[in-house]
């Protein structure tokens, strides 16, 4: 198996207590979608936000929570080269993203991270880049379409293929109007058939067609793929047949995790940690891995 | 040489705890022998194979690793002091003091984790060899022995027919160990007891080797249905190290606990779209098996298995490891036999 995409830093080791979350406060808040929010937070100290960007690189994940609720692990949406507050973006699904909806806008939730490893975007300038994304899924390519666009000079063209059930249910709805405005982003947005409404402008049909129909090319490209397990599934033969290699197609494992830090033994698919040796894999690293333990 | 009294452990307990140590050790309580503080009166059975292992006193089954303390819709989180009281494993296992091995390693891959870190680092272990054994025991077949120093910073030796222990310091901590133990450990001679004979159930680079290939295997549902998912055999486990974490909170405080837990269970890795992993006992056991003798070895180039055979003393379907180890040895001879 090919090492990870960029292997995850060596955390620094100062003594205390590694499950200590920071305290963060709500920035302002975004109804998304039906029960998804996204939170903008803000570090409570220069020290903290500092120590965190010194290390953050898209594609890592963190543990968000409520005291007496308990944590949820999601993916740092936000980019790298937005200093000043990171965001997160989940669905509202069980007790922890219940409690982390019901707080408002001013008060706190906690953090912990950033874990795990990253997109090696770095090696990436001058490159063509297709973001393939199904649903709840964007927000993981959304912190790299963001740090693209914000370095846009250095990479080459930009495609975004986003689907989602229902119109309703696409998520960051201003930025895709936003990226839809750019001459250099090609962005083609798709709905499930029957999920589309009157005034509904993109395309009707699951991703894998509609990719197939948009066919972007495979030179000097690399693919993101991220969405539900049948989305990707059905993607990646239409990728290889496009002709994309397996090593230059990316995708962001989400497993159930409580530490994080590679400790409580949950998150292994095989003798992989999604949480020290991902989030991040690329697709040759995902078929080598036991298909039954995704 | 340094001997005491195999009737005086007691004696040894009592002058460690007036020094400052709590002592812990294979303690009756009630039909069973369990690791437990030692305290006066209590009587200490290094002859019986504790039930529990001795990881319960670096991981206990549940700890508060956050404290946070509420006013209104405003919280703080408070500091944890860790709690690591300097501490004896007396007459536990070399198959317990073998297991701090992979703990060490798994709580220091490259987060360090201060709340187990101070327990070890306040722990002097000294296990005490074996001179007998029982059908489950199964170090030889993992790279043990019934009387390794793998781990140990003493070890006591039974010597002349089990009438005496001989102790024989290992690390500064044993030494130290050996000086608060004061007049009731001294000079003397004895002849130490040979260690028990534990016969070699398979040939775990055979099963490492096996495994490597056979993710998919009929044997993993075989295996599999027999299991009733209680997770016991993860709980005495001396190198399982799986844990959930869960906060419990009333209005004016919260804590956030660290519990035990078993990828036995069939919520372990459930998602929270629904979509569970190992969805299948059989699934939840291979990656038991899985993760002590392939991937463990693969990450950390050590077993994640130490033998001590307390998950089989303890299963409840007669479950066994070291039996499904012999049964992929044996598939592995087959198959190399073709």
């Amino acid at each position: 198996m090919s090492p990870n995409p960029q292997p995850a830093p060596i955390a620094a080791t100062p003594r205390g207590n590694l499950y200590q979350p920071l305290v963060m406060k709500i920035a302002s808040a975004r109804e998304e979608a039906p029960d998804v929010r996204t939170l903008r937070l803000e570090f409570p100290d220069e020290a903290s936000r500092a120590a965190f960007f010194a290390k953050y690189r898209v594609g890592m994940f963190g543990l968000y929570g409520v005291p007496g609720a308990g944590e949820s692990t999601f993916c740092v949406a936000s980019p790298p080269t937005r200093t000043g507050y990171i965001e997160c973006t989940f669905r509202r699904t069980g007790r922890v993203t219940a409690a982390l909806r019901d707080r408002e806008v001013g008060q706190a939730i906690t953090f912990r991270g950033p874990y795990g490893n990253c997109f090696p975007i770095e090696t990436w300038k001058g490159r063509n880049l297709v973001f393939i994304a199904g649903g709840i899924a964007l927000p993981p390519l959304r912190s790299v379409i963001s740090n693209v666009l914000d370095r846009r000079a250095e990479f080459g063209k930009v495609t975004i293929l986003y689907g989602a059930r229902t119109v309703a249910d696409l998520v960051y709805k201003d930025e895709l109007a936003e990226w839809a405005k750019r001459a250099d982003v090609n962005l083609v947005t798709t709905v499930d058939p029957g999920g589309e409404t009157p005034d509904w402008k993109g395309k009707i049909g699951f991703v894998p067609a509609v990719l197939e129909q948009a066919a972007p090319g495979p030179d000097n490209a690399v693919a993101l793929v991220c969405g539900p397990p049948i989305m990707i599934k059905f993607s990646l033969p239409v990728l290889k047949k496009l002709g994309f290699p397996d090593a230059d197609t990316y995708t962001t494992l989400e497993n159930r995790m409580k530490c994080g830090v590679g400790k409580c033994g949950r998150c292994n698919v095989g003798s992989l940690y999604v949480c020290k040796d991902g989030p991040v894999f690329t697709v040759e690293q995902l078929r080598g891995m036991p298909q039954g333990d995704l | 040489m340094k001997v005491f009294d195999a009737t005086k452990l007691s004696h040894v307990a009592a002058a460690l705890q007036a020094a400052g140590y709590r002592v812990v050790a294979p303690i009756e309580d009630g039909a069973v022998v369990r690791l437990k503080e030692w305290a006066p009166g209590a009587s200490i059975r290094p002859d019986v194979i504790p039930v529990n292992s001795a990881k319960d006193v670096l991981l206990p089954p549940s700890e508060v690793i956050g404290r946070t303390t509420f006013d209104g819709n405003d919280f703080t989180p408070q500091d944890v002091p860790v709690a690591a009281p300097r501490t004896v494993l007396l007459a536990v296992r070399p198959c317990d003091a073998a297991a701090m091995a992979l703990l060490d390693t798994v709580f220091n891959w490259d987060y360090k984790d201060e709340f187990y870190n101070a327990r070890r680092e306040a722990t002097t272990v000294v296990p005490v060899a074996c001179t007998s054994t029982d059908d489950q025991c199964f170090c030889t077949s993992v790279g043990g022995a019934p009387d390794s120093k793998a781990g140990a910073d003493a070890i006591l030796r039974p010597a002349d027919g089990g009438t005496k222990f001989i102790v024989e310091p290992i690390t500064e901590k044993g030494k130290a160990m050996l000086a608060a133990a004061g007049g009731t450990i001294a000079d003397g001679d004895a002849k130490a007891d040979p260690p028990a004979a534990v016969p070699r159930r398979f040939d775990a680079q055979a099963v490492t080797a096996w495994l490597a290939d056979h993710f998919e295997d009929d044997l993993w549902a075989t295996v599999g249905l027999g299991c009733l998912g209680c997770g016991a055999c993860t709980y005495a486990c001396p190198t399982c190290h799986c844990f959930d974490i869960q906060d419990e909170a009333t209005r004016r405080e919260g804590v956030r606990l660290r519990n035990w837990d078993s990828c036995g269970f069939g919520q372990f890795t459930l998602h929270a779209s629904g979509h569970n992993p190992r969805a299948l006992q059989s699934a939840r056991w291979r990656n038991r098996v899985m993760h002590k003798f392939s991937y463990i070895p693969q990450r950390f180039q050590m077993l994640g298995c130490t033998g001590c055979g307390r998950c089989a003393r303890l299963c409840g379907a007669g479950m066994s490891m070291a039996e499904v180890c012999r049964l992929i040895d044996e598939e592995s001879r087959k198959a190399a036999a073709k």
